[in-house]
């Protein structure tokens, strides 16, 4: 891959940079393969920025020509075109940052331009900065990651009398977006699995992904079964679940769509478990937002918290109208529900929507982070992000090219991950004390899912993970954040574990909108930030006192 | 009491507002003050106890099998929903009730704590605006304290100690009030100290109607722009929407001519009157009512109920004020109708942004004595001490309670005092436990004879002053210095639960940061105060680490 060709003009004098909550500044610009650097001219105290090319979502630009020649059509020299013309490129970046540069000279602004257009939406992930990203300090991990499938089976003692780690999709053909090895009830063989996967879209059959320690009860996660519309049957994939309850009177299957919605999936060959071949299992159907209705209701809320208008009843109803809380509420409140079934109700859960990819990882993380005290560390909670987004696969690749400013057309995008960590921001919220990790980490996946200089939100799965070897060749992101210094900077200072689950409310009234995300670059989150470092700074006196 | 019909009721269920699945059973004691709910699960003793004070409505809903339903709304927003099994101890109830509420004496009056007369009187002490008037400097060289309203004989709304411009004589002054609704003449709210001159004045509208003029009213801003050397103009803001203001006109009031006066720049603001407010807060509690709304309708009915519009519009009339005085240096003189409601409202707003004073916790009890008690805010009317006209009443003050919480959420380090504080203040603005808010201004409460008669909040509020303590504030923070630079960017009000949904226990956070951090500051002092007697005096301060 070339980069040269995309780049016509690499460095600009004298251009002026506008960013959020600092005075413009001026200096030099340069572009290279992935990023735009400025430099400040200052010599005392100068400052950089570095942006990743990839984090530019969206870039407007226009030029004008000061000589009163009007522009590209004019008949004017080259030489007399130029002179006195400028340019000015917004850049409106995936982390919502606005930013904007004043470029002298037309020519020069289009060719920055263009560099940007192309470059920051390249398709070859192996020409990504991950790829290139060698930190001095850093050497290229040993282990990839924090965990695999078959440690975690192993640290689980608990699993060893039922359930056994199968790799029966160790070369990814029986599943292609599962990783090689899951976890399965004992009773089940792989032939039973591989016949169970034909009826499971994509392959996703049952599997294990979480185990309750209180009382014995999992959580399975699948995508949804092939009935179709002549209502086809697989006795293996019914035994499956049959030994998922074994010794229990029933099991609930959270279907994440609306009964509506499952009877129409058959249609197209989809479907849901029936209540005559699963008759010990109970559905339960929770409308959930996926796919471009939730990307779209991303864009309606950045839009709304840049509206300008100073209007309070705009802003409210564009809020309402964005939908986004509302999403949130719906999140949390599905997320109860499958708790109050583990939990409360002291039963197994099945959870699907159709692809068991998006709507189902979501839950299923909520509920772990809402019941298992080990989730909420930090450790934990990368562990199962990984575990859940990473192994089982969130297809990040085609959720994450585009953010809420992309005039681009919409195709996979989509924020299932962010509404994840909006979600958890406020369980945050709620229990400030339960979590062992802060806002801070949570805004860091945030910025880091859309553009990284890891590789972790590589790729769409594991096999072609595998493919391009991005665990040889990048940065885990997870360790990266699990270092000493990072550690200390992302953990919550007033952290103390908890062994109750931590129930959140879904009150409308006790959801709020992230403003530390959505209105990241604006003063009054400053403010808050200087609250979150007071607390850090009084917990760190109090520490030092207790200790001396 | 022989309003208590029925003293004791067994076997009543109380339901839980948010989800009514939950229900507690028990038993309703009525006492001559206070309705008293007492669970009857074994193990648990737990109250709910309601002062008749606080009882707005009490109504008897149709009965269901399960027995009558009585629902208590009380103006701490608290909602309790009975149900008792036989329709006539619920009748018998009801009855009591609206007969307890409705009281033939204030609480104040009966509330009697463990205290001696001597320490009665000595909280009235606690608290001396006269105090803060020299905290200010005053008076000055620019400003005198003037003895024209003694015995109230100028205005019967305002306090007995009020300043004015240095030249400000009691012809020009009285000549001024005739021509002000009220007689409520321009005088001084608030001065910046010695190296800011400029100041918040507030007054009534005046009687201009169409064309009339007044002399005196002229000279009297006169007089208020020549205290401030520093400017050769003043802004007289109007807090009312122009049209309120231009329909006030065919009544004979209004607002200034800019042609008539010299060196005023007129302003409207456009803060909606107290009908509007009540309706809106009424609005926006039945949507706090709601049972399991959906996102939508919640934000929905928010919008609709236009509260958070009123309280931006309150919270930028005091921006507005704030950096005219701060950042232009320029005086203000602050009027609404009649000078008690919307003119409050702002003054205090103002006063907060630009005076970290009135961030602190006696500041802002002094505040509040000041522009709301002292200038005859009529608590009695619009809290409903009293049965009177319901179009009197109207959440006036809630509104700059909640201006203040907004301000705490977008300056989490600024302010000494917590929400809890607010939420503490604004229960005894309508509990009448305390004698403060009895009564609609000075003259009427020296009528009652409240301070012989009651005690302070104040005092009791100072007493306790640990729980109403910010563990995050720190004097001298950056958040802390100067004026406020606050946003009314409408994504920065948030919708105020901790008050009006109050008593929802579900809906708030389960676990305190701030409980969490007093605990640890207390023992961070404590560990500081062993370290400092083990270390030698002389040598070891050094090292200490900066309070």
């Amino acid at each position: 891959m070339e980069f040269a060709e995309h780049i016509k003009t690499a460095n600009v004098e004298d251009v002026v940079l506008r960013q959020p909550l600092q005075p413009p500044s001026r200096g030099t610009l340069c572009i290279t393969g992935h990023h735009l650097l400025f430099s400040d001219r200052e010599e005392s105290d100068s400052r950089q920025v570095l942006l990743l090319l990839r984090n530019i979502d969206a870039i407007e630009k226009s030029v004008e020509n000061l000589t009163g020649y009007s522009g590209f059509f004019s008949n004017a020299s080259h030489s007399e075109r130029m002179s006195g013309s400028s340019g000015t490129i917004t850049m409106k970046c995936k982390d919502l940052r606005v930013l904007q540069l004043d470029i002298p000279g037309m020519e020069q602004c289009l060719n920055i331009a263009h560099s940007i257009e192309t470059l920051s939406c390249l398709d070859c992930v192996s020409a990504m900065y991950p790829f290139f990203y060698r930190p001095v300090d850093l050497s290229l991990p040993e282990q990839w990651g924090l965990s695999s499938p078959e440690m975690h089976y192993s640290q689980m003692k608990e699993l060893y009398e039922k359930w056994r780690l199968s790799t029966v999709n160790r070369d990814y053909s029986v599943c292609p977006s599962y990783p090689p090895a899951v976890i399965v009830p004992k009773s089940i063989d792989d032939d039973t699995l591989k016949k169970a996967a034909k009826f499971r879209q994509g392959g996703r059959f049952p599997v294990l992904c979480y185990y309750h320690k209180k009382n014995g009860m999992v959580i399975m996660r699948s995508s949804q079964p092939l009935l179709g519309a002549n209502r086809k049957r697989c006795k293996e994939d019914e035994l499956l679940l049959q030994a998922v309850i074994e010794g229990s009177d029933k099991g609930y299957i959270i279907d994440t769509r609306s009964m509506q919605q499952a009877q129409q999936a058959r249609m197209t060959g989809g479907g849901f478990e029936s209540k005559s071949f699963y008759d010990r299992w109970k559905r339960f159907h929770r409308q959930m937002e996926r796919g471009k209705a939730l990307q779209e209701s991303l864009i309606k809320l950045v839009e709304a918290c840049g509206d300008e208008s100073n209007n309070m009843d705009r802003w409210l109803s564009k809020l309402e109208n964005s939908k986004w809380l509302s999403h949130v509420q719906n999140a949390l409140s599905t997320a109860g529900l499958l708790v109050e079934c583990v939990e409360r109700d002291g039963h197994s859960v099945l959870v699907h929507g159709s692809e068991g990819t998006d709507c189902s990882l979501l839950i299923s993380t909520l509920a772990q982070l809402i019941m298992d005290p080990c989730c909420r560390t930090m450790e934990g909670f990368l562990g199962l992000l990984e575990r859940e987004w990473i192994q089982a696969r969130h297809p990040f690749q085609q959720r994450c090219a585009h953010s809420a400013y992309s005039h681009a057309r919409l195709q996979q995008e989509s924020p299932v991950f962010l509404l994840l960590l909006d979600c958890v921001w406020q369980l945050w919220r709620q229990f400030p004390l339960a979590l062992g990790f802060s806002e801070a980490l949570l805004l860091r996946l945030a910025t880091e899912v859309y553009a990284s200089d890891y590789g972790t939100f590589l790729c769409n799965s594991d096999q072609e993970r595998c493919a391009l070897e991005v665990k040889e060749r990048t940065h885990c992101l997870f360790r990266a954040l699990l270092r000493p210094t990072e550690r200390d900077y992302y953990s919550n200072p007033l952290y103390e574990r908890t062994e109750l689950a931590i129930w959140p409310s879904v009150h409308p009234q006790s959801l709020q909108l992230w403003k530390g995300y959505f209105l990241r670059w604006t003063q009054q989150v400053r403010h808050l930030e200087e609250a979150q470092e007071e607390i850090r700074n009084m917990v760190i006196e109090w520490g030092k006192l207790a200790r001396s | 009491m022989e309003h208590i019909r029925l003293p004791k009721v067994e076997n009543v269920k109380l339901l839980d507002r948010i989800s009514h699945r939950r229900r507690r059973v028990g038993t309703l004691y009525l006492t001559a003050t206070h309705t008293i709910f007492v669970e009857s699960e074994a193990g648990v003793r737990n109250e709910t106890w309601v002062l008749h004070s606080l009882v707005c409505s009490v109504d008897k809903l149709a009965a269901t099998p399960s027995g009558c339903p009585l629902l208590i709304h009380c103006k701490n927003f608290q909602v309790l929903h009975f149900i008792i099994s036989k329709e006539q101890e619920c009748h018998d109830i009801h009855l009591s009730l609206q007969r307890l509420s409705h009281y033939d004496e204030l609480y104040c009056f009966s509330y009697k704590p463990n205290v001696d007369e001597k320490e009665r009187r000595q909280e009235w002490d606690f608290l001396d605006l006269k105090a803060d008037y020299s905290r200010m400097g005053l008076p000055s060289s620019l400003w005198k304290l003037s003895p024209v309203n003694q015995h109230y004989k100028v205005s019967d709304t305002y306090p007995a100690d009020l300043f004015v411009p240095e030249s400000a004589t009691p012809p020009v002054i009285v000549g001024s009030s005739k021509f002000r609704s009220r007689g409520r003449f321009p005088a001084l709210s608030c001065a910046q100290g010695e190296s800011h001159t400029a100041a918040i004045c507030r007054s009534s509208q005046p009687l201009s109607g169409f064309s009339a003029r007044c002399l005196e009213d002229e000279q009297m801003l006169e007089a208020i722009l020549r205290s401030n050397p520093c400017s050769d103009f003043m802004y007289v803001v109007d807090t009312r929407p122009k049209l309120n203001a231009i329909a006030n006109r065919a009544a004979g009031k209004g607002y200034e001519n800019e042609d008539n006066y010299s060196n005023i720049k007129f302003q409207f603001v456009g803060i909606e009157n107290i009908h509007v407010m009540r309706n809106s807060q009424q609005k926006m509690l039945e949507v706090c009512e709601l049972r399991s709304p959906s996102m939508s309708d919640f934000l929905e009915g928010l919008e609709s109920s236009g509260w958070l519009k009123h309280i931006k519009a309150v919270l930028d009339a005091g921006i507005f004020i704030a950096k005219a005085v701060a950042e232009e240096g320029v005086s203000v003189l602050i009027h609404c109708s009649d000078g008690w409601d919307r003119t409050s409202q702002v003054c205090s707003v103002a006063c907060v942004l630009l005076d970290p004073y009135y961030r602190t916790l006696r500041g802002f009890m002094v505040l509040i004595e000041k522009d709301w008690v002292s200038f005859g805010h009529k608590f009695s009317h619009r809290c409903k001490h009293v049965v009177g006209d319901p179009k009197e009443v109207s959440p006036i003050i809630d509104q700059l309670l909640e201006c203040v919480w907004q301000l705490m959420e977008q300056f989490p380090c600024a302010f000494e005092f917590n929400e809890r504080f607010l939420i503490t203040i604004h229960n005894h603005f309508y509990s009448c436990q305390f004698g403060n808010f009895i009564g609609n201004n000075q003259r009427e409460r020296i009528e009652l004879r409240v301070h012989e008669r009651t005690h302070s909040l104040w005092s009791y509020l100072w007493a306790n002053r640990t729980d109403y303590t910010n563990p995050l504030y720190r004097p001298n923070h950056s958040q802390t210095q100067g004026l406020l630079r606050a946003s009314t960017s409408p994504y920065s009000f948030k919708f105020w639960k901790g008050l009006y949904n109050r008593f929802d226990h579900g809906m708030h956070p389960r676990q305190s940061v701030e409980d969490y951090l007093r605990a640890i500051q207390e023992e961070t002092q404590q560990l500081e105060e062993q370290l400092s007697s083990h270390t030698q005096v002389g040598q070891g301060y050094a090292d200490l680490p900066q309070a």
